[in-house]
Parts: C-alpha cells; sequence; structure tokens
C-alpha cells in the first residue's frame, strides 16, 4: 500500500493552513497536558475533582458486574494450587501441627487478655469502624494501585480514613467523590506503612512494589533481623492506622530489605470495613458517644508520604 | 411501497449520519479507556491499555479521519478513567500521534506489517511514558519490569484490535 495522500495538501493554500492550525493545537495540547502533570508533583490529588462524573456514572456499572463476576478473579489461584498440590498438602499439614499449639497458647492469651482488660476497665469496642463497602473497580492498567469503594463523602468518608479487611489491611482512602471513593492500596508504590514484628515489636517501614507485594525495612540499623515467616502488624505510628491490624507475611530476605506478601486480598475479599483515623479515634472525649459526621469532616489528612 | 425491513439493509447512494460517521470513533476510544470500570481488583498494571489500542487501530486504519489534537481531548478522558495523574495521556497521545504523522511522511510503502512496528513503538512510548509520569507525582520507585508484561499483551493484541475497528468501520461507513 503507497502511502496516504490526504495528509499533503499540495498547493492549496487553505488546506495547509488547515493542517499547520491543526499541529499548533495538538501542540498547545500537549504542552496543556504537561502542565497539568507538573502540578500534579507538587499536588497529587489536586484536578481529582473533575474525575466526579467518571467515578459517579461508572459506580453503577460496575457495581452490578461485581454481582455476577465475583468468581472469576480466583480463577488463576484455583489453576495454580493443582499445580502444585502435591507439595502444597504436605506444607499445609506441617502448618496445621505447629498451628494447633499456638491456637491453644492463643486461647490461653485470649483469656489473660480478658482478665487483664476487666483489671484496666477498657472498652472492647472502640466504635472505630466507620461502615462497611465493596471495592467496585480498580486502576488496572496504570502503575498506581488505587480501587474504587462504593462509598463516598455522603456516607462519611473522609481521605486519610484506614481502609481494612477481616484478614488484613488493605490501604487507605485517598480521594474521596459523593458515592465513591479511591483507595490507596497497601501495594501502591507511594504507600507507606509503619508495622512491627507481632512476637516482637521490631519495627519497620513497610512500602508497596505494584506488583502485589511490598518491600520491607527494618528502622533499626544492622542486621536485617527479619525471615521468611514473620508476621508483620500495623504498629499505630503516624495516628492513620490502628495498632495490630494485621498487614502482611514476610516471603523473602535479600540483604538489608525484606520483601512480604499482604494478607488481605483485594481482590478476594467481599467486604472492607473502612475505620476511622487512629488519632481521632483515641483523642476523643467520651469512648461511649459514637463520633458524629461533624466530627468525622475533621478528620485528620495524612501527611503525605 | 417498500418493504419496511429493507429500511436497515445497506443500499448504495444512503449516506450515513454525521454523527455515525464522526462519533463511533470517539466513542470506541472512550469505551476502550473506560476498561477499568471492569470490577477487577488488579495487584499489578496488567489490563492492557485499551483506549490507547483503539486509538491506534483508528489512526492507523483511517489516517484521514483525524488531526492529531484529537489526543488532547480523548487523553484527558482516558486518564479519568485510568488512574493516572491528569494530564499523562493527553501530551503521550498527542505527542505520539504528531510522531505517528511524522513516520508516515517519510515511509513511502506501508503494509500491515509496517502499521504493527509503528504502534509497538507507540505502545512501548505510552506505557514508559506513564510509568514516567506516575513515578514523578508522588508514585514513589516503580520498577520498568512492572510494565514488561502489559507492554507485551498490548502489542501483542493490536492486531485483534485492528480487525474489530475494521468491522466496527464497515458499520460505519455502511448507510
Amino acid at each position: 500500500m503507497a502511502r496516504p495522500t490526504s495528509r499533503r495538501p499540495g498547493h492549496n493554500r487553505k488546506a495547509q493552513y488547515s493542517l499547520f492550525a491543526s499541529y499548533v493545537v495538538a501542540m498547545t495540547g500537549a504542552v496543556v497536558g504537561l502542565l497539568l502533570v507538573a502540578v500534579a508533583i507538587f499536588d497529587p490529588t489536586g484536578f481529582s475533582a473533575i474525575r466526579i462524573a467518571t467515578a459517579e456514572l461508572t459506580r453503577p456499572a460496575s457495581v452490578g458486574l461485581k454481582n455476577m463476576v465475583s468468581g472469576v478473579s480466583s480463577v488463576d489461584e484455583i489453576l495454580a494450587s493443582y499445580w502444585q498440590a502435591g507439595s502444597q498438602n504436605i506444607a499445609l499439614r506441617k502448618q496445621v501441627e505447629a498451628d494447633r499449639n499456638r491456637i491453644i497458647e492463643a486461647k490461653a492469651v485470649a483469656q489473660e487478655n480478658i482478665r487483664l482488660k476487666k483489671l484496666l476497665k477498657l472498652v472492647e469496642d472502640d466504635g472505630s469502624a466507620l461502615l462497611t463497602a465493596r471495592l467496585i473497580a480498580s486502576s488496572s492498567t496504570s502503575t498506581r494501585r488505587l480501587a474504587r469503594l462504593n462509598a463516598g463523602r455522603w456516607q462519611g468518608v473522609r481521605p486519610g480514613m484506614p481502609v481494612r479487611a477481616p484478614e488484613g489491611l488493605i490501604g487507605r482512602i485517598h480521594t474521596t467523590t459523593p458515592n465513591t471513593a479511591e483507595v490507596l492500596l497497601l501495594t501502591d508504590t507511594s504507600n507507606i506503612v509503619p508495622v512491627r514484628r507481632a512476637n516482637d515489636s521490631v519495627p519497620a517501614i513497610s512500602t508497596g512494589l505494584g506488583d502485589g507485594t511490598l518491600e520491607v525495612r527494618a528502622l533499626a540499623a544492622g542486621r536485617n533481623p527479619f525471615k521468611p515467616g514473620d508476621l508483620l502488624v500495623t504498629s499505630g505510628i503516624g495516628g492513620i492506622y490502628q495498632p495490630n491490624i494485621p498487614v502482611a507475611v514476610i516471603v523473602r530476605i535479600e540483604g538489608e530489605i525484606a520483601y512480604g506478601v499482604p494478607l488481605a486480598n483485594p481482590s478476594k475479599v467481599d467486604a472492607v470495613v473502612v475505620e476511622r483515623s487512629f488519632e481521632e479515634v483515641v483523642t476523643r472525649s467520651d469512648p461511649n458517644v459514637p463520633v458524629d459526621a461533624g466530627a468525622a469532616a475533621n478528620a485528620i489528612v495524612p501527611p503525605g508520604p | 411501497m417498500i418493504d419496511p425491513h429493507l429500511q436497515h439493509v445497506p443500499r448504495l447512494g444512503r449516506q450515513p449520519s454525521r454523527w455515525r460517521l464522526a462519533g463511533t470513533p470517539v466513542i470506541t476510544v472512550m469505551l476502550g479507556s473506560l476498561v477499568t470500570a471492569l470490577p477487577v481488583i488488579a495487584q499489578s498494571p496488567v489490563m492492557p491499555t485499551f483506549g490507547l489500542l483503539l486509538l491506534l487501530s483508528w489512526r492507523l486504519l483511517r489516517p484521514e479521519l483525524w488531526r492529531a489534537w484529537i489526543g488532547v481531548p480523548l487523553g484527558l478522558f482516558d486518564d479519568i478513567a485510568s488512574g493516572q495523574p491528569i494530564g499523562s495521556a493527553m501530551f503521550l497521545w498527542t505527542v505520539m500521534l504528531i510522531g505517528v504523522d511524522a513516520i508516515e511522511h517519510r515511509m513511502v510503502w506501508r503494509s500491515y506489517r509496517q502499521d504493527w512496528l509503528i504502534a509497538t513503538a507507540a505502545i512501548i512510548f505510552c506505557i514508559a511514558g506513564g510509568v514516567f509520569f506516575a513515578q514523578i507525582t508522588g508514585g514513589g520507585s516503580i520498577k520498568p519490569w512492572l510494565v514488561a508484561p502489559q507492554m507485551l499483551w498490548t502489542v501483542l493484541l493490536f492486531p485483534f484490535v485492528v480487525r474489530q475497528c475494521a468491522r466496527i468501520d464497515r458499520w460505519r461507513v455502511m448507510a
């Protein structure tokens, strides 16, 4: 095929000008795009307001589809588990043996906890949970890891609120629209979570890698204290996340860095719980009075990473 | 008396509506960008960039359809839908379209394989640029190999998408 001729206006002056003008418009548009990116460097959520329309319009479609295809996302895991069935079976059997002892220990610890809490007269339910909602879509083509939550500003969701599932931490609210909210997932490369090792409180910082795993760096200098199998929970430092939410389990060590896998998989959890910021919960005057909407409006916006 | 069934049969001498001629390509690209509304909670950037693929298909299939500035509005819409920083696809798509124009100007003979080659370069440019923009706007350190699979199957998907585009195009120009 020879090249198309329509792009070459020949001697027609008007067509030449029209072609030139189209390039001027295109270049201007490209420069405007570059400027918008430059603004986003300093204010990453600045222009998120113009996302409201699409987020709100696609919400019903996403919710409807979510109800239909909730099982599809786990197909790969089912195939993978067949692949490793034999070795996994042996490993799991060992795990069950090991866990049995731990469960007995945990029961004893739980009883002791109840006793100690009675002594301290602490309330078990601190009323930090705000609402339960579902994740309906995500930024599947982008390198940023954002998921869309089916609840927004009108339901009391504010930027900075932690989001968790029964299995563990999911992330925190990034931006909100009236009926939806973007959740910055734990695995996003800009999401930094202060964590500690569950059994001996070794402090560390977890950063997402964007591919579903986490990079964990111990805060103490010297040898890497982690080993595969270590459980990480939030430490409560920074005032966003409640302490003791399960975060990840360490799977691999490489020099100073440990690699972890989140305990809660956002594609598998059925519903997530939006909680109030930890600082807001602990600085309330009376723990028995639930926080009203006015207090939620003053939710602490997290400091940038 | 014309049989009412024949109203929908394409016939010679009929012009399709202007809305169908101009609107169909724009709407298909926008639907491609809206693939992120699917209820898939991805753990890594796995979804092929359908908006970009459709834009490239239309551009290479019908060079006279759009001027290069079409990348500005369509890119803005893709940014809104995709979660990338606003302005990233706006810039990358427009620059990519200008680049395709420049290549087309120099190339004397072109066939399907050259089209695929042009599309490959454009896809790699746009995805790599998107990674760069996500990185500088507070994305932290993103490793380049993270998007390698996405690049690969976006490139491999191009022939399929261009066929579907041609099919839609046939419907578009038939009255």
